[in-house]
């Protein structure tokens, strides 16, 4: 037999040697299968896909996501003004206008409007941490480097290890670690909502902690110095609630959430409005523009977009894979960019961008899935509905 | 009875004329969970190579190949309604399919037991 397909590792591939992540020692003590991933050495899964997935959505689930880029963007003592500024210069959302503590969803986009990367930015009442993903953040330091104004400062916290607890349980076993806000007006851990995040002291150790994540669950993203990483990984796991996960329940969790992962499902031949993510354009800059791509993107608002990010349930048990052909009768119509067996409804699901006409949900397609044809409707994303603490 | 591996993860066991085939443990155990099993059709000709199964698991898709050349006698239907036997008995309940053999002579081109653990300890 042959794995002909393993989504997410192949297209990440580096002609480097992978590295490895301050927690690599921690993963493998715990039987970690590790596999390379955006060029580091990453934990694919310990017990299984599927129980790791289940335990997330019912529990909580521990992830080490520190090969994504945690990036910081200041401008001196102006309050992080001409940061955001410059920063609205590269990203359609509305920088200026986040408060302190406040985070949003954003994409790097390029001049013609494609999409470099999707991030997430947080306004920490100084300056901007950015966290981008793990296989374009390099492009992206380079990206930020060449056009952000010389006045502007791009950090690149790479002794930052980044730690995701997802799941209805995350707030319970996350808050009985006692983290305490740094900060005299700080918020308490358990008052923060989804996409708030503040600075916490747990111990004399400094965790930045965001309510966010990719699994569609409540949870929190923790960034902690490398050195404390085992140290906080281990008071997590060690709480009942918590079992680490690895990425192939990231990748199902994220796809059952609706959430696109770029490289897969987002690129730079996709527009912002095509990928569904129209959202991320505040607006303020719908009205006021200047953007990369903004005339071409403003276009698509106006007139909707040929092609469509849709969700796809599949009949049967077997899963169409990234490159599946989407076909109405014998036409072409579209093209499968993530799919799998989503463990919480127990049928293949998968994310397509597809020919507008035919994006409404209750659609029946067929998918080519190396040469046989699976029946498919489109249904609304999220496949599972998010359950954000709001 | 005996018992042949493949350099692809397949093992056939004979039994006479007929082979049952299926993937090694360690086959199922780098593919983690399965969710789903394509079998060949009863009467199908297989040659040896062919592509002739298919193995869903959560991560991906893989091919299973016919490790002979004959017709398929038999494929197990348990595993459509459990295609979990693969991960959890992979070499005995969880078989995939049988092949009435048309050149036994191919088996000798197999590993054996001993040559495929080895095989797989130099992975």
């Amino acid at each position: 037999m042959n794995e002909s397909r393993i989504p997410d590792a192949d297209d990440e591939a580096v002609a480097v040697e992978p590295l490895a992540l301050p927690l690599d020692a921690w993963h493998r003590a715990r039987g970690a299968r590790m596999v390379e991933f955006a060029g580091y050495l990453m934990p694919v899964q310990y017990e299984g896909i599927i129980a790791e997935h289940l335990w997330t959505r019912e529990s909580a689930g521990l992830f080490d996501v520190s090969h994504m880029g945690q990036l910081g963007v200041s401008s001196g003592d102006d309050g992080g003004k001409a940061a955001a500024l410059a920063l609205e210069a590269l990203l359609p959302g509305d920088i200026s206008a986040l408060k302190p503590g406040r985070m949003r969803y954003s994409l790097l986009l390029a001049e013609d409007g494609g999409i470099l990367d999707d991030l997430m930015v947080t306004c920490t009442g100084r300056d901007y941490a950015i966290v981008v993903n793990g296989a374009t953040k390099w492009d992206d330091i380079g990206h930020m480097r060449e056009h952000l104004p010389d006045e502007i400062t791009l950090r690149h916290f790479d002794e930052q290890a980044l730690l995701a607890l997802q799941g209805p349980k995350a707030v319970d076993a996350l808050s009985r670690l006692g983290p305490v806000p740094l900060h005299g007006d700080g918020t308490a851990l358990a008052a923060l909502k989804f996409m708030q995040a503040d600075i916490y002291d747990w111990g004399g150790r400094r965790l930045g902690i965001s309510r966010s994540g990719y699994t569609g669950e409540d949870g929190f993203e923790i960034s902690v110095a490398a050195e404390d990483a085992a140290a906080l990984a281990d008071a997590l796991a060690d709480q009942p609630e918590v079992k680490p996960i690895g990425l192939g329940a990231r990748d199902s969790l994220r796809l059952e959430a609706g959430l696109p992962l770029y490289g897969h499902d987002l690129d730079e031949a996709t527009d912002p409005v095509a990928a569904g993510l129209a959202f991320a354009i505040s607006k303020r800059r719908r009205a006021e523009g200047g953007f990369p791509g903004a005339e071409r993107i403003l276009a698509l608002l106006e007139s909707g977009s040929p092609r469509q990010r849709v969700g796809l349930a599949l009949e049967g048990r077997m899963a169409a894979r990234e490159g599946a052909l989407v076909l109405a009768g014998e036409r072409e119509v579209g093209l499968v960019t993530s799919g799998g067996f989503s463990p919480s409804l127990q049928h293949p699901i998968a994310m397509a961008y597809v020919e507008a006409a035919l994006a409404a949900p209750g659609t029946r397609l067929e998918l080519d899935n190396r040469g046989r044809r699976l029946p498919a409707t489109v249904v609304p994303l999220p496949f599972v509905p998010h359950r954000y603490y709001r | 009875m005996s018992r042949y591996f493949t350099e692809d993860h397949e093992w056939i066991e004979v039994d006479g004329e007929v082979g049952t085939v299926g993937i090694t443990d360690y086959a199922q155990s780098q593919l983690g969970d399965i969710t789903f099993v394509e079998l060949p059709a009863v009467g199908q000709q297989v040659g040896k190579g062919d592509s002739v199964s298919v193995v869903d698991s959560v991560k991906a898709a893989s091919d299973v190949y016919s490790p002979v050349s004959g017709e398929v006698t038999d494929a197990n239907q348990a595993l459509a309604d459990e295609p979990e036997l693969v991960n959890s008995d992979a070499e005995v309940s969880g078989w995939l399919f049988r092949v009435k053999l048309s050149d036994p002579g191919e088996l000798g081109k197999l590993m054996d037991r001993a040559g495929y653990d080895a095989y797989v300890g130099g992975l």
